[in-house]
């Protein structure tokens, strides 16, 4: 697979760490969440078939986690975001 | 016999002789040959033998299609079973041995099997060896894989080297026939960059096996003359003798480049094959068309092959198959074949055509409507048996017969991401489906389009729309006027009546075997694959499939789309693992990562391990010593006793550096390092956010925003990936940089009662426990030398560990061991090491298993619950904070002279051994020289409240029941006097 | 103070570095260059350019190395990149370089975290398609990029097209050696 690094270009997949679902960007706070909350976030994961986001690392490039979307019947990529600017639109901060 | 059936014409080089030998037995060829092709003219048409039944065979192809003409090439380690005779390209010297046979190929005692076919049909197998079971693996399989088979392994190493690699295009053409050389043409001439890949030694395809003109050339010459200009353009790759094996996704083809197998060896240096990744912006697959046969009754006997190749024997190779041919087909194409061999001068005895009607050849015994229903002759074609349109049957003397059923475009790569292809009814073939391959086109014969014209027109139109579609300009080509017949053809797929007709002879599939699937109810494509293996094996199915397809559309009384078709998978032919291993092999199946004290150990005559890449010093042998553990129990001692001295540079270092660095750690360690003093360093717990212990090691704070932390070896990568997500993903504003120095330094421990002795004599700075207590660090220097200095330790005694620039690391183990000479220091390796850390009753990687809690280890204090951290939460669950669960102990046996066994569990004393009762295990387990005894470290329920209880260790496998007394782990300096000494 | 110097060897294990000739292919291992990494502290962009302007050191876009006077540097990651700088003159690269960016940096020695190969000829990408997915080729002079080669992560750097120059693992220098010879033979 190719995936198009949004500051390195077409790269390839086996330049990548694969982790999963994107979601794990949403991390609940340890002290303020409930042990119910932080396991569905550990645990739980949707599986499509279909669009999913979901995180690469560049471990063999510029070590960027990014966000690739992807067809998981196809393998199209739809779309490829650096993990730290989705972070950021999703609230995060330090 | 000297090229018996050699006739004039041809692309092959009569001024050179190529000599080879065939089941031990002279002969001779020309450049340009394949061994098939050599054989033929020397009138060979016995080539192997079948897969079941043992029947003769010889080539019914001149491809890559070929099922049957499978030989060992070569011999010695370089022998390589399952070779298609028909694009084994000849060279000087070239050996090869017919296959499946004992204890000749002319006679095969296991011929036998022919005649006891009725048993040996589709789902033999699994009907005849059910029972009993365990005959299955020591009885029946060794017998089977005797009998069925093909050819033989040496078991020998393969002496040869592959090599990998990869390249880019703009387009990249499969197939250089017409249609590829067409687009090739357009593309290269366009400035785009080309890659025009073909697994044929002579480019040009079908244009080399035929006598029709393009424009006022051959179809050869032309061929030749665009190959020429491709070549002279610097923006196009030709790559001949390479098969493209594989789309895969978004642009990506895998390719085997065969760089060496036409030579009797590789030259040195080079490999016998390259396993090419290509990568892509556009493809164009121009691969062809394959014919297929018509089945009829014993139509497997060398002789007869398909209509094409014998006629490719004759125009490219200057063969005749035999001296009486005859042609059997149901379409035009086969008529073409009749009417070249004669203008060579071939005697056509007949044409049984199965289409009624129509115009008759001239000059040729042209039989309409009829049919071959039956062959004779024992190693080879000596008649065929023909039934003539008004009933009336007659024998026919031949010795060559050339079957035509129509042609299958090659379909395969198009499938390969689950595309199926489509039934076309006016070519009676499959055409590949819309394009589920993006950015692949198909052209030529291979989408259909089956005339020379057509192949020329859709290549280059192919080509421009690639051009376009990537922005290129495209600069115009002119076409030659070539042969644009149309197809004609009667669809006809088997004699009706027929048997024992073969449809797949590399399986021994026969018209029975399907009959008979039908009849089981085996009517899906999928099933009737699996139960006949009908399309399995070296050519999968690349003749048989479709035949095989129609056979069971015509008893399920559905149409051939309707039946199916089963799905093509990369490879498209058969790939030699060793091109996939490239030069991954050996000693260089992974790179290495040396210490920096590698070549002193290496000196010293130092035993290493592998850990990852890394290679380690293990345990470094002293004269005398035959035994690991005189040496291991050396190392220890002496270290206790006075110095030692070990290489940890493999430990992994990352630089954490920015004003937000003391807060990230405190995010990734259970543990807080915000607190954690300048110039001092802290045991830090890195948890998974499941709560498990995930890693451990030293982290120290080199300056107000600046730390240096420490990993295991094993998870260096994998804690830096860690810390990457954290940094970027879940606290994306923090102020934090990272960067591995894993190898910039070379860290040595010196631990030992003398460590700060030692280490005094060559560091510049005053290191007394008042001017650099424990747990201190900070920068030094060593000779002038800057150096880090870090008080830590791993076993438990007086140790720092102290680190120079990596280039100086080979002189830094040279100067220790020079100044610790006066104190006997020791090198030890990493088995004393791990002694050490048992003794001192430290985790390491047997504990940190991944599936053990903080509170496992002993270290549930460690995680701080004042501050939010990875894994802090959930390793807080009920069930990993219960008061009884496991915790890490000691153990030693009871009667000091009894072994433990790594991997027992803990029992209590009269407990019967069985999972229920199983109260823990041991992790880790060592002969402590210090102890004088084994000692071990383990988990146990309720560990921390069963400290002196005796207890048994069971190893059921090992047959050991041994007494043991739960002890603390540490089993020696358990107040820490040593390390603050 | 101890009376002693400690011998500085290669990452190929030799006193003096290696120069292997293969074809038209010379592969030579650089001990002469000092390395440090250089990343931005959090929003001091302004403070590293104004600081990296005045000491010469140049900061390339991503994909990309410059040459200054004296320092040089290639482009490692968002917000970070690689110093090089002659070791003879900057062998303590770092203590160079931290007065000239204050606390605007976090400045690391990497100077042996490296090995480095110079492979220089004609036709280099040639011998590269047989070691690396970087289209060599196509790159523009300058062009800089992490890439797997032979398993080991490396920075390869197209200083022109008859130079190009290769900063792998430092420990695995003789897997790396070993790999480059081995292809470019194979080429040949």
């Amino acid at each position: 697979m190719i995936i198009h690094h949004p500051i390195l270009g077409p790269r390839d997949a086996q330049e990548f760490v694969y982790l999963g679902d994107a979601s794990l960007i949403g991390r609940p706070d340890g002290m303020t969440a409930s042990i119910e909350e932080f396991h569905n976030y550990t645990y739980l994961r949707d599986n499509p078939a279909g669009a999913h986001r979901e995180l690469w690392y560049h471990e063999q490039g510029d070590r960027s986690w990014l966000v690739v979307t992807r067809n998981t019947v196809t393998h199209e990529i739809l779309q490829v975001e650096l993990a730290r600017d989705v972070a950021r639109a999703e609230g995060r901060s330090k | 016999m000297s090229q018996s059936n050699r006739i004039a014409g041809g692309l092959i080089d009569r001024s050179q002789t190529l000599r080879f030998h065939f089941d031990g037995l002279p002969y001779t060829g020309h450049p340009g040959d394949t061994l098939a092709s050599a054989l033929l003219a020397n009138g060979v048409r016995l080539m192997g033998r079948s897969f079941k039944y043992h029947r003769p065979r010889g080539p019914i192809s001149a491809g890559s299609e070929e099922p049957n003409a499978l030989v060992e090439l070569r011999s010695g380690a370089r022998q390589e079973p399952n070779t298609r005779a028909t694009v084994a390209e000849l060279f000087d010297g070239l050996t090869a041995q017919s296959q499946n046979r004992w204890p000749s190929l002319k006679f095969d005692a296991l011929a036998i099997n022919d005649r006891f076919n009725s048993f040996l049909t589709a789902g033999f197998y699994y009907k005849t060896f059910m029972w009993p079971a365990a005959f299955w693996e020591k009885v029946y399989e060794p017998i089977i894989r005797r009998a069925a088979g093909l050819g033989s392994l040496t078991r020998l190493e393969d002496p040869d080297t592959y090599d990998k690699g990869f390249l880019h295009c703009d387009i990249l053409i499969i197939g250089a026939g017409p249609a590829g050389l067409s687009a090739a043409l357009t593309a290269g001439r366009s400035g785009a960059r080309v890659i025009l890949a073909d697994e044929d030694f002579r480019m040009g395809g079908r244009l080399n096996a035929e006598t029709f003109a393009l424009g006022d050339q051959s179809g050869a010459a032309w061929a030749d003359a665009a190959v020429a200009e491709l070549a002279s353009l610097p923006n196009v790759r030709l790559m001949a003798r390479t098969t493209v094996v594989g789309a895969f996704d978004h642009g990506i083809y895998g390719a085997v480049e065969r760089v060496s197998d036409h030579l009797i060896e590789p030259a040195v240096g080079k490999p016998r094959q390259t396993f090419w990744r290509i990568y892509t912006q556009r493809a164009i697959l121009t691969g062809g068309a394959t014919e297929r046969p018509i089945a009829f009754e014993n139509n497997d006997r060398p002789g007869i092959m398909l209509a094409g190749s014998l006629r490719a024997y004759a125009n490219r190779w200057g063969v005749a198959v035999g001296d009486r041919t005859a042609i059997f087909t149901n379409n035009d194409d086969g008529l073409r074949t009749a009417l070249d061999l004669q203008a060579k001068g071939v005697d056509v005895v007949a044409v049984i055509d199965s289409r009624e009607g129509g115009d008759l050849l001239p000059g040729i015994r042209h039989l309409r409507g009829a049919e071959v229903i039956d062959s004779a002759g024992r190693l080879g074609l000596s008649s065929i048996t023909v039934r003539q349109a008004n009933g009336a049957t007659e024998v026919i003397k031949a010795n060559a017969l050339g079957v035509s059923g129509g042609w299958n475009p090659n379909v395969n790569i198009t499938s390969h991401h689950r595309s199926r292809p489509v039934w076309r009814d006016d070519i009676a073939a499959f055409v590949p489906g819309s394009g589920e391959i993006a950015n692949l086109s198909v052209a030529g014969a291979a989408a259909g389009t089956l005339s020379t014209h057509g192949a020329l027109v859709t290549g280059d139109a192919s080509a421009r729309a690639a051009l376009q579609s990537l922005g290129l300009t495209v600069k115009a080509v002119n076409l030659p006027k070539a042969e644009d017949a149309p197809v004609r053809i009667t669809p006809m797929w088997y004699v009706k009546g027929a048997n024992r007709a073969w449809i797949d002879p590399q399986n021994d599939v026969t018209v029975k075997d399907i009959k008979l699937a039908h009849q089981e109810n085996f009517t899906s494509v999928e099933h009737l694959k699996r139960y006949t293996t009908l399309g399995m094996a070296t050519d999968q199915g690349k003749t048989g499939n479709v035949l095989g397809l129609a056979v069971m559309a015509g008893l399920t009384g559905k149409t051939i789309p309707d039946t199916g078709t089963t799905i093509y998978r990369p490879p498209y032919t058969p790939v030699a693992l060793g091109t996939l291993g490239g030069r991954g092999r050996g000693q260089e199946f992974k790179p290495f990562r040396l210490t920096p004290s590698h070549k002193w150990a290496q000196e010293q005559g130092a035993v290493f391990v592998e850990v990852g890449y890394w290679l380690r010093t293990q345990w470094v042998p002293k004269s005398g010593e035959t035994e690991w553990r005189q040496s291991v129990d050396r190392e220890v001692l002496a270290t206790r006793k006075s110095v030692g001295i070990c290489d940890v540079t493999t430990l992994g270092k990352i630089d954490i550096q920015g004003t937000d660095a003391g807060a990230f750690l405190d995010k990734v360690y259970a543990n807080t390092f915000s607190s954690l003093g300048v110039g001092k360093c802290r045991y830090g717990l890195m948890l998974r956010e499941d709560g498990m212990v995930f890693d451990d090691g030293t982290t120290a704070r080199m300056g107000q925003n600046e730390y240096v932390m420490t990993t295991t070896t094993a998870n260096a990568v994998t804690v830096f990936r860690h810390l990457e997500f954290c940094r970027q993903v879940l606290w994306p504003d923090m102020d934090v940089q990272l960067i591995s120095t894993t190898e910039a330094w070379a860290q040595f421990s010196v631990a030992g009662p003398n460590a700060r002795q030692l280490l005094q004599k060559v560091v510049d700075q005053d290191i007394s426990d008042a001017a650099f207590p424990y747990m201190g660090a900070g920068n030094i220097t060593v000779g002038g030398l800057r150096a880090r200095l870090f008080r830590i330790s791993f076993s438990g005694e007086l140790a720092y560990e102290i680190a120079v620039p990596t280039r100086y690391g080979d002189a830094m183990i040279r100067k220790l061991m020079e100044a610790g000479a006066e104190y006997d220091a020791v090198v030890y390796g990493t088995e004393a090491l791990g002694v050490m850390r048992i003794e001192k009753g430290h985790v390491a990687g047997n504990e940190l298993n991944g599936t053990s809690t903080a509170l496992n280890m002993g270290l549930g204090k460690m995680v701080s619950r004042k501050k939010d951290s990875i894994g802090m939460l959930l390793s807080q669950r009920e069930g990993m904070t219960r008061d009884d669960g496991l915790r890490l102990v000691g153990v030693k046996p009871v009667n000091p002279a009894s072994e433990l066994k790594a991997g027992s569990h803990f029992l209590k004393t009269g407990a019967v051994a069985k999972a229920e009762n199983d109260d823990g295990w041991i992790t880790s387990l060592v002969y402590s020289p210090h102890m004088g005894h084994y000692i071990a470290l383990g988990y146990l329920k309720d560990g921390a409240n069963r400290i002196g209880e005796k207890m048994r260790a069971v190893n059921l496998l090992a047959g050991t029941d041994t007494e043991i007394e739960i002890v603390s782990p540490h089993f020696i300096d358990p107040e820490g006097e040593r390390l603050r000494a | 103070m101890p009376d002693f110097i400690l011998k500085p060897i290669t990452a190929l294990g030799h006193d003096a570095p290696e120069v292997d000739t293969v074809g038209p292919w010379t592969i030579t291992e650089r001990a002469d260059i000092a390395l440090a990494s250089l990343a931005l502290r959090r929003g001091r962009l302004g403070d590293v350019q104004t600081s990296a302007a005045a000491a010469g050191v140049p900061l390339p876009p991503a994909g990309a190395s410059a040459s200054g006077a004296i320092y040089s540097a290639f482009w490692m990651t968002p917000e970070m990149w690689m110093v090089e700088a002659p070791y003879a003159s900057h062998e303590d690269i770092r203590a160079h370089l931290l007065p000239a960016f204050g606390d605007a940096a976090s400045i690391t020695e990497q100077t042996d975290a490296w090995v480095r190969f110079d492979l220089a000829g004609t036709g280099l990408e040639r011998l590269f398609e047989r070691l690396s997915n970087f289209d060599l080729a196509k790159a523009p002079a300058g062009a800089a990029t992490r890439t797997v080669m032979e398993h080991l992560g490396c920075y390869l750097i197209k200083r022109s097209d008859t130079l190009v120059t290769i900063y792998g693992p430092r420990s695995s220098a003789q897997s790396l050696h070993h790999a480059l010879i081995v292809a470019a033979q194979s080429v040949l």
